[in-house]
């Protein structure tokens, strides 16, 4: 059903496009840029988050949001791929639908934790203290998270029909998802109905994973955090893989 | 057993519209295969439910011996496709797309490069490999694309209105390959086209297709005989128009003109324009045409396959394309 030939294309396509648009990768850099100097910066000041600085209390938060800015687009990018004609040449051969939708799964992922990881060297540049052994561990939680949420961008991508609906995903769907998430606000302090919310919110339980590995403190136990992203992540895998070859 | 073999074939899409009507035929190994129609006669949707792309309805569609419907990954490992819109990845290079092309075919590491300098010679684009398929002009993408489709050495390849869109001289670079394929490589091609020209010259056998159904199926030579022979176009004074239909026979009115097929126009004009003259009917100007395959289409639907017929994807197409600069 998988063939590992046919995924490596298929992710090895994905990451000559990537690192083709240099220009893109920049750009895609200058919103946690920011997120991390401007909001994280003005508001250090009047926030107390529990004693930790505001700027290193986001930073994991921003990190999350820009593994799902990332993962949701490219993911979502496979309507891209359909309407340009790309995808008929890999519809047509002999490689299973499964094994493409793996492999664009993995590259996006790719993509997205090498996105990740520069903003994190960011975030450390502007104050963040991180150890080697805890960057490290944060490798291959980033990849998990990038999973589930390329899943996301594969199903919607795979259910619409042109990309005129892409600011609807971006109003509906990544925004709420990143402002609902704790990202930039203890989820302990809120209000029982927000706080439900969030709990709803699957980012929320990357940003607790990423804070609690980054800065030691969370508002949910990480092993249950762990258990809802890698939860998350396989049904999401399923979800987009099924989508995708349903239509086929 | 034929190389193709359709039968019955049926395709009905969601709102009841048929695409394709219970068309049956076959095609030998080695031979080039031309259907023939005006756009939206269903040769795309024909295509690609061959091409594993579609589900039929009903009906049983076999390419290389194998069912189109239900062995479709060994379908796909014997065929070839060209299709109709652009299906290179542009942001790559012309060797990436077909680097790409080969890693999903699985052929090994130790025979790509060989294959992709060998279809890169095939159409001539060795010196522009390692360009962006983007900087590409509509005709040089056509040829990559047709260089991609060889790559896995396909017994059959399907080209989709190989020329649309593309300059009279890229058309007949493009010809020259497809004959050469067959001559060179005894493969099988099966193409779709709405130019006459490009049917008659190329293909051993023609199906012209209209609304879904095949409507005349043969070589074109003996497509052309089974008019009877040459046509004589008469063009007359308006007000003559009926007299003449009633004068001779068989006549058929067309864009104004009356058209009579006579076994040999040469001959026969004499006696055509004396008869004319008998009855009061004005000749303005009379054409001896010897026939071409769209006058076996006029015959059989009483229109012509008109080639403005572009559909708007193609405009889109044609625009995007125009985007691109050639050499």
């Amino acid at each position: 059903m998988i063939e590992i030939g046919g995924v490596y294309t298929v992710w090895l396509r994905e990451m000559i496009r990537y690192f083709r648009q240099k220009e893109r990768i920049v750009a895609t850099l200058t919103m946690p840029v920011f997120w991390l100097l401007i909001f994280g910066g003005s508001l250090r000041a009047s926030v107390d988050v529990g004693g930790i600085d505001y700027r290193s209390f986001i930073s994991p938060g921003v990190v999350a949001m820009s593994l799902m800015f990332t993962s949701v687009f490219s993911g979502v990018s496979i309507i891209w791929d359909r309407e340009l004609g790309f995808m008929k040449e890999m519809l047509v051969s002999p490689v299973s639908r499964l094994s493409i939708v793996v492999g664009k799964a993995l590259g996006t992922a790719t993509t997205s934790l090498i996105q990740g990881i520069m903003v994190m060297l960011i975030a450390i540049l502007l104050g963040l203290k991180v150890g080697l052994a805890t960057f490290l561990l944060t490798v291959p939680l980033m990849l998990l998270i990038s999973i589930g949420l390329v899943g996301i961008g594969i199903s919607i991508g795979s259910l619409m029909n042109n990309v005129e609906g892409f600011q609807l995903i971006m109003n509906f769907i990544v925004m709420p998802m990143f402002f609902l998430s704790g990202a930039l606000f203890p989820i302990s302090n809120l209000p029982p109905t927000l706080k439900l919310i969030t709990y709803l919110d699957p980012l929320t339980y990357a940003v607790e994973l990423l804070r609690h590995v980054l800065i030691g403190i969370s508002s949910i136990p990480f092993a249950i955090s762990l258990f809802v992203v890698i939860g998350f992540s396989v049904l999401m895998m399923v979800l987009s893989a099924w989508l995708f070859s349903r239509r086929g | 057993m034929d190389i193709i073999e359709v039968k019955g074939l049926t395709k009905t899409f969601n709102k009841g519209f048929i695409a394709v009507d219970g068309i049956t035929f076959s095609i030998k190994k080695g031979e080039i295969f031309g259907f023939l129609g005006p756009n939206g006669a269903g040769k795309t949707t024909t295509i690609s439910i061959l091409c594993t792309l579609l589900k039929p309805t009903s009906g049983k569609a076999a390419v290389c011996g194998y069912d189109a419907d239900s062995e479709q990954n060994k379908v796909r490992k014997c065929i070839g496709v060209v299709f109709q819109d652009m299906t290179l990845d542009d942001r790559l290079t012309a060797r990436e797309n077909l680097e790409l092309h080969a890693r999903l075919y699985g052929i090994p590491k130790s025979e790509r490069e060989k294959r992709i300098d060998e279809v890169l010679g095939i159409v001539g684009l060795k010196d522009r490999e390692n360009s962006i398929v983007k900087t590409f002009s509509g005709g040089m993408q056509r040829r990559l694309e047709i260089a991609r489709g060889l790559i896995h050495y396909p017994q059959v390849l399907f080209l989709d209105e190989p020329t649309l869109g593309l300059d009279p001289q890229t058309r007949k670079h493009v010809w020259e390959y497809i004959v050469m394929l067959k001559r060179d490589y005894d493969m099988t091609i099966f193409l779709t086209t709405h130019y006459m020209e490009e049917a008659d010259e190329l293909c051993d056998r023609i199906a012209i297709i209209e609304h879904g159904k095949i409507i005349a199926i043969d070589t074109p030579r003996k497509l052309k005989d089974s008019l009877g022979g040459d046509t004589i176009v008469l063009d007359v004074d308006d007000k003559d128009t009926e007299k003449a239909l009633k004068t001779f026979k068989g006549a058929k009115r067309f864009d104004g003109q009356i058209i009579l097929s006579v076994r040999n126009a040469g001959r026969e004009i004499g006696k055509v324009l004396e008869r004319c003259r008998e009855n009061k009917i004005n000749v303005i100007e009379a054409n001896i045409r010897k026939p071409a395959l769209n006058d076996v289409f006029l015959k059989l639907t009483g229109r012509e396959i008109r080639e403005e017929e572009v559909g708007l994807r193609e405009q889109l197409r044609r625009r995007r394309t125009m985007g691109g600069h050639g050499r």
